[in-house]
């Protein structure tokens, strides 16, 4: 099976001449459909910023990344516009829209399928938030939400449009280890329902174990991990 | 199924009206400063078409088919040309008739508190009367008697209570150019910033009012064509007849030469410069609500950049928001400003209407002042970088 993602020499550097500051190392990376993956390591290392790269948020400089079937090295803006779409993005902060309810805000990522209809958009929104145990606050705006319901909604936008790939950064940074554990668990399910890949940055030992494959990453660079089906390319 | 439910798609509710009636107070700022905008540019668009539209009154109810005027007049009544030209242009083939019209300006004094103003004076031959105005035709006999006139009750009131005195059957004369005249009837005809009223005389008053030799110069010649008659055949015919001196000019033409006239005026000029400061002021609050909201949700903008929303969407939402805002802020303003002109009309006696065309075009100006604001204000979405949302 073609990896979802495969990201080889891949060096990124913040700034330019001689103040470039490297921020990836010849990074490495394989990641098979409907595995999941947690990536760990120091504030710093350079987790999100290869998130950024991996989900087309940013320009790739040098190596060559292929996320689902698409080379990000030198991909045109309204490529890298059109793979965002077929990610699913959670983030450490909910990113939800303030003037929306949750189904408004979980529909927002319905609306760039124009083939769906209004009605399909309602009863998948609603439907995705049922499964995330909010089919009672469909209606409410994220001010009267808890930051766990929170991270609930934007996990339904991220699925709702059944991804192909998940990128999370530290999800549950702002919630209390009990709802953190719980989307944790709701990503997992989703996932395998849904057959899609998660990659999850994290640094909650506590949820470690819903991982196929824990890697490390120090310094910029990708480092071997204890994990029981390691594989670093 | 006749009555059946049309099978229209139901649409997304637009992510703009959303962002705009999720912060009340601020769409209600945004909301009063269009309407003042669009009330500063109504009343310096009222004022201008009130000024403007008032000047016409007279050439307008003219009831001719040519008018006959000095050459090197640039507005009725400017210049005057001799009487016995009529009699030549009586004689063309295709012209019915062909009457004096006299108008003037003559010294009034107000008979409340004795000041001194002046009125303008309509005169013409009680027996040929020369406007399409029934009012005054109907009693153009009781002008026949010397010294008696027809008094304009839209006249400005610093004329004095000349109505409500006529009307309570009051007979005091009013002083007149120098000589006392007698009010024997009224119409409403409608005065303007340059005019504080009219009169209606006949031509052996006007006489006595000016003097033979100002009798014997006409302001203008009404002519009416016989049935069947060609306009512009007769119009060329008169104006080879006639002296060079004398320009024939159909009706159209005739309130066409007043409007270009008046058009010149500085403070018609000063009312555009209104108009444009109303206009700076609706950019510039729209502008500013436009540009707090995009600050403001910087980085909602960037997680929908993120998860796919392309740059021309989230441009088309700024956008929206600013149609939104002109069309919502447009309703009340225009309410406004119909009560304001109202309030006008009857401060100064000057008709200050809302015409249609000048609705559409503050409209316009309106939706031009948001889409304007809203191309500033989308230059801030660029720094909603997706990079940042994680
Ligand atoms: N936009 C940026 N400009 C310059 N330096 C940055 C930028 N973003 C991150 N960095 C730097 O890159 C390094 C890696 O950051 P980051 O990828 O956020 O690490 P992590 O997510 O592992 O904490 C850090 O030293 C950080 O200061
Ligand atoms: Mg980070």
């Amino acid at each position: 099976m073609e990896p979802v993602v495969n990201i080889q020499g891949l060096h990124h550097a913040f700034g330019k001449g001689a103040l470039a500051k490297p921020v990836l190392i010849d990074i490495n990376l394989a990641i098979q459909p409907g595995e999941i993956v947690i990536l760990t390591g120091p504030s710093g290392s350079g987790k999100t910023t290869l998130l950024s790269l991996m989900g087309g948020l940013r320009s790739a400089q040098q190596g060559s990344l292929n996320i689902l079937g698409q080379e990000l090295l030198g991909a045109s803006k309204k490529q890298l516009v059109e793979l965002r779409s077929r990610i699913g993005y959670i983030f450490q902060a909910h990113n939800l829209l303030d003037c929306l309810t949750a189904q408004e805000n979980v529909r927002m990522a319905l609306r760039l399928q124009p083939t769906l209809s209004y009605g399909d958009r309602t009863a998948q929104a609603t439907a995705m938030l049922a499964a995330v145990g909010l089919g009672h606050r469909v209606n409410y705006r994220p001010d009267n939400l808890s930051g766990g319901q929170k991270q609930r909604v934007a996990i339904a936008r991220a699925l709702v449009t059944q991804p192909k790939l998940i990128l999370a950064d530290e999800p549950t940074a702002a919630l209390d280890s009990q709802s953190g554990r719980e989307v944790v668990q709701l990503m997992q399910r989703l996932a395998r329902e849904q057959g899609c890949t998660i990659l999850l940055v994290t640094h909650d030992n506590r949820i470690l174990d819903i991982a196929h494959r824990i890697i490390h990453m120090e310094d910029g660079q990708l480092l071997r991990t204890g994990s029981p089906t390691a594989a670093v390319v | 199924m006749v009555f059946g439910k049309l099978p229209l798609p139901r649409r997304e509710k637009p992510l703009a009206w959303s962002q705009l009636s999720h912060q009340r107070v601020r769409l209600l700022v945004a909301l009063s400063g269009i309407s003042f905008a669009n009330i500063l540019i109504f009343m310096q668009l009222g004022f201008r078409s009130a000024m403007f539209s008032g000047t016409t009154n007279v050439p307008a109810s003219l009831d001719g088919d040519v008018f006959l005027i000095d050459e090197t007049s640039q507005f009725l009544g400017n210049e005057t040309f001799d009487k016995s030209q009529l009699y030549r242009a009586a004689a063309v083939p295709g012209v019915a008739t062909a009457r004096p019209f006299y108008y003037s300006t003559a010294s009034w004094v107000n008979p409340d508190n004795r000041k001194t103003t002046s009125i303008t004076v309509i005169a013409m031959n009680p027996a040929q009367p020369v406007m399409a105005v029934p009012a005054i035709n109907d009693q153009l006999a009781l002008v026949e008697q010397s010294d008696r006139m027809l008094f304009d009750t839209k006249s400005l009131p610093s004329l004095g209570g000349i109505a409500p005195a006529f009307i309570a059957g009051q007979d005091t004369p009013i002083e007149v150019q120098g000589r006392k005249m007698w009010v024997n009837g009224i119409f409403a005809l409608g005065s303007n910033i340059f005019k504080r009223g009219h009169i209606v005389i006949s031509d052996v008053n006007y006489l006595r009012l000016f003097g033979a030799t100002q009798a014997n110069q006409l302001h203008a010649g009404v002519i009416k064509l016989e049935p069947g008659a060609n306009l512009q055949t007769v119009m060329a015919e008169l104006e080879r007849t006639l002296p060079e001196e004398i320009s024939a000019l159909s009706h159209a033409e005739l309130i066409e030469l007043e409007q270009s006239y008046w058009a010149k005026e500085p403070a018609g000029i000063i009312f555009d410069f209104g108009t444009i400061m109303g206009f700076v002021v609706g950019v510039v609050i729209v502008y500013q609500v436009l540009y707090s909201d995009v600050n403001d949700h910087l980085s909602e903008y960037a997680t929908l950049k993120a998860i796919g929303y392309s740059d021309g969407q989230l441009l088309l939402v700024v956008f929206q928001e600013a149609t939104i805002l002109a069309v919502l802020g447009f309703m009340p303003g225009i309410l406004c400003s119909l009560g304001l002109y109202s309030l006008l009309s009857n401060l100064t006696g000057v008709a200050v209407l809302m015409r249609l065309g000048v609705g559409l075009q503050v409209f316009s100006m309106t939706l031009v002042m948001g889409v304007l604001s809203a191309a500033i204000a989308v230059r801030k979405l660029r720094s909603a970088d997706p990079a940042d949302v994680f």
